[in-house]
């Protein structure tokens, strides 16, 4: 056993102990288990919001990103930051009606404002489906770090299935407190990694950044500034305003608003979390190192740069410490997804939809049950899934960023908007989504008499304006109808 | 109102300030222009948002007692 290896595995035991041990002096009731009992301080509120944000995807997503596109990498740092600034006023609302209310989930608040179970339903379907790509993202990710890492002595597949098994542990046991806890670790790991690589090799490679950034633009002339066409600048503003807001609408990072103790942590937050953010940038900076010292990596591989130069450059052991904390960006995310899809499936389709009288205990018996049964899923999709995963990943994002109208709308303090309404938005900016990213659609297509540089524009706002317009002419309609009810009622 | 006001620069600076500064040439802190023009921007949103917090009203009120729960 190399010594990379015996990091790594030293580091999957901790994260389990940990999870485990999180449960201790806590009875796990369905709030217990799905939101901590709404007890959780800044500390640990801005760990879980901000763990969202540090998951392989950024890891090796970011790193490869750079590595194989350059610019259009630069999106990745903004939209987070802006959706902070909306967070300031966004989720303080939102908690204070979760308390009151007792409301546990995302589909569980929209179900709760609109005063409509078949909403919350449609809301769970919409969930779910997005979280699942997510979470095989996650275990490939787990896949790729574990066989790199180890030289080849445990297959992705051997590496999927124990990463699996630890986070269905101590998510059936722990709940979110087991998710808390590993993200102190994984926060720790990754900033001191991240940090390492991101100053050590450009320097050891280049002499610093300027002259790092001087050699790439001289060999890719382009590389670095956003292109004419294609990932232009307009796809920069049009993406990065699109994913702001649908930035807070994954259903586990709403339900970690829930975990708050009181709402001014949010508004401390919007203010710590765009430096957080910026620990990105190492990440670009490990990617524009790799691309001209390990050139020649294609396709899905170039997720790979990150790993193939800490090979070339470093120790074992110290590609042990790297693959560690890439092991902790895989599971920590992975059991948030795994905690939210089994609430979401046993509190809001399950009780919403199918046994309204359902008690609390029995949720949080059946939402335990499914962590193991969706872990499975994930991992047969991550090793059966194939191509088709991608599209779905693709669509994640956009699904989610459907919520956000019906969101807003709801906070509203004189609401217009009906839940029919609501309703029909999703559905309709979810049928758009689905059709588009299927059809590999792109608004030049769609509308060639477009000017040039508005045919960039990234497609996902093509959704969600049809999702808007629904939902006000609906609205519109079925307002009418009540007005004309109650009028009726009182003549 | 001037609290939004403020919190709307970012979206400003970020959404419709990089068509201008689209540039490799010159690099500042080592980074290309575009970059470190949207990292100077990330910077601001933290101190604006800090300063945000401080004018708010809302943050003014004592703070409710008690200290960090532990999960």
């Amino acid at each position: 056993m190399s010594s990379a290896l015996l990091i790594i595995a030293a580091f999957t035991l901790l994260a389990l102990g940990l999870g485990l041990r999180a449960r201790r002096g806590h009875d796990m009731n369905l709030e217990q288990w799905s939101v901590g009992g709404r007890s959780f301080g800044t500390a640990f509120v801005f760990l879980l919001m901000a763990g969202e944000i540090y998951t392989t995807f950024t890891f090796l997503g970011g790193s490869g990103f750079a590595y194989g596109k350059g610019a259009p990498v630069y999106y990745i740092l903004p939209y987070a930051t802006l959706a902070y600034i909306l967070s300031y006023w966004l989720l303080p609302p939102i908690w204070r009606y979760a308390k009151a209310n007792r409301v546990v989930s995302q589909p569980n608040f929209l179900a709760s404002k609109y005063a409509s179970p078949g909403l919350g339903v449609l809301v769970a379907i919409v969930d779910v489906v997005a979280l699942v790509p997510y979470l095989v993202l996650q275990f490939k990710g787990l896949g790729i770090i574990v066989a790199t890492t180890s030289y080849g002595a445990i297959s992705p597949a051997a590496a999927i299935w124990i990463g699996a098994l630890v986070v269905t542990a101590y998510v059936t046991i722990s709940g979110v407190r087991g998710s808390a806890w590993n993200s102190v670790t994984k926060d720790l790991m990754i900033l001191g990694v991240v940090l390492f690589l991101g100053i050590y090799l450009p320097l050891h490679y280049y002499g610093g950044y300027a002259p790092m950034f001087h050699a790439i633009d001289a060999a890719k002339p382009g590389f670095l500034s956003f292109p004419e066409k294609g990932s232009s600048v307009t796809w920069f503003q049009s993406t990065v305003a699109l994913t702001a807001l649908g930035f807070f609408m994954w259903p586990h990072t709403f339900a970690s608003v829930f975990t708050a103790r009181d709402e001014r942590i949010f508004r401390r937050n919007a203010a710590v979390l765009p430096v957080y953010q910026l620990i990105l940038l190492f990440v670009f900076f490990v990617g524009f190192a790799a691309t001209l010292k390990v050139p020649g990596l294609k396709g899905g591989d170039i997720d790979l740069s990150l790993f193939r130069l800490s090979l070339a450059t470093f120790d074992p052991w110290f590609v042990g410490v790297i693959g560690a904390a890439g092991v902790l960006t895989a599971l920590v995310p992975g059991s948030m997804i795994l905690n939210a899809a089994a609430t979401l499936i046993a509190n809001d389709i399950y009780r919403g939809g199918i046994a309204r009288q359902a008690s609390d205990a029995q949720v949080t018996r059946l939402a335990r049950v499914l962590v193991p049964v969706i872990a499975l899923v994930g991992v047969g999709f991550t090793l059966h899934g194939g191509e088709t995963i991608v599209a779905l990943l693709l669509m994640g994002y956009s699904f989610v960023t459907q919520l956000f109208p019906a969101v807003l709308a709801s906070l509203a303090a004189r609401r217009w908007v009906t839940w029919q309404g609501a309703f029909a938005g999703i559905v309709a900016g979810v049928a758009v989504v689905t059709i588009t990213t299927l059809t590999h659609a792109t608004l030049g297509q769609w509308f060639p008499f477009l000017p040039e540089r508005l045919k960039d524009t990234n497609i996902g706002l093509v959704a969600l304006s049809v999702n808007v317009l629904v939902l006000l002419i609906v609205s519109a309609l079925t307002q009418s109808r009540t007005a004309a009810q109650s009028q009726a009622h009182s003549l | 109102m001037v609290l939004r006001l403020l919190a709307a620069l970012p979206f400003i600076g970020i959404l419709l300030g990089v068509p201008f500064v689209n540039r490799v040439e010159p690099l500042v802190l080592g980074m290309p222009l575009v970059l470190a023009w949207i990292v100077a921007w990330v910077v601001l949103t933290a101190v604006i948002m800090a300063l945000v917090y401080r004018l708010d009203p809302a943050n003014r009120t004592a703070a409710s007692p008690g200290e960090e729960v532990r999960p």
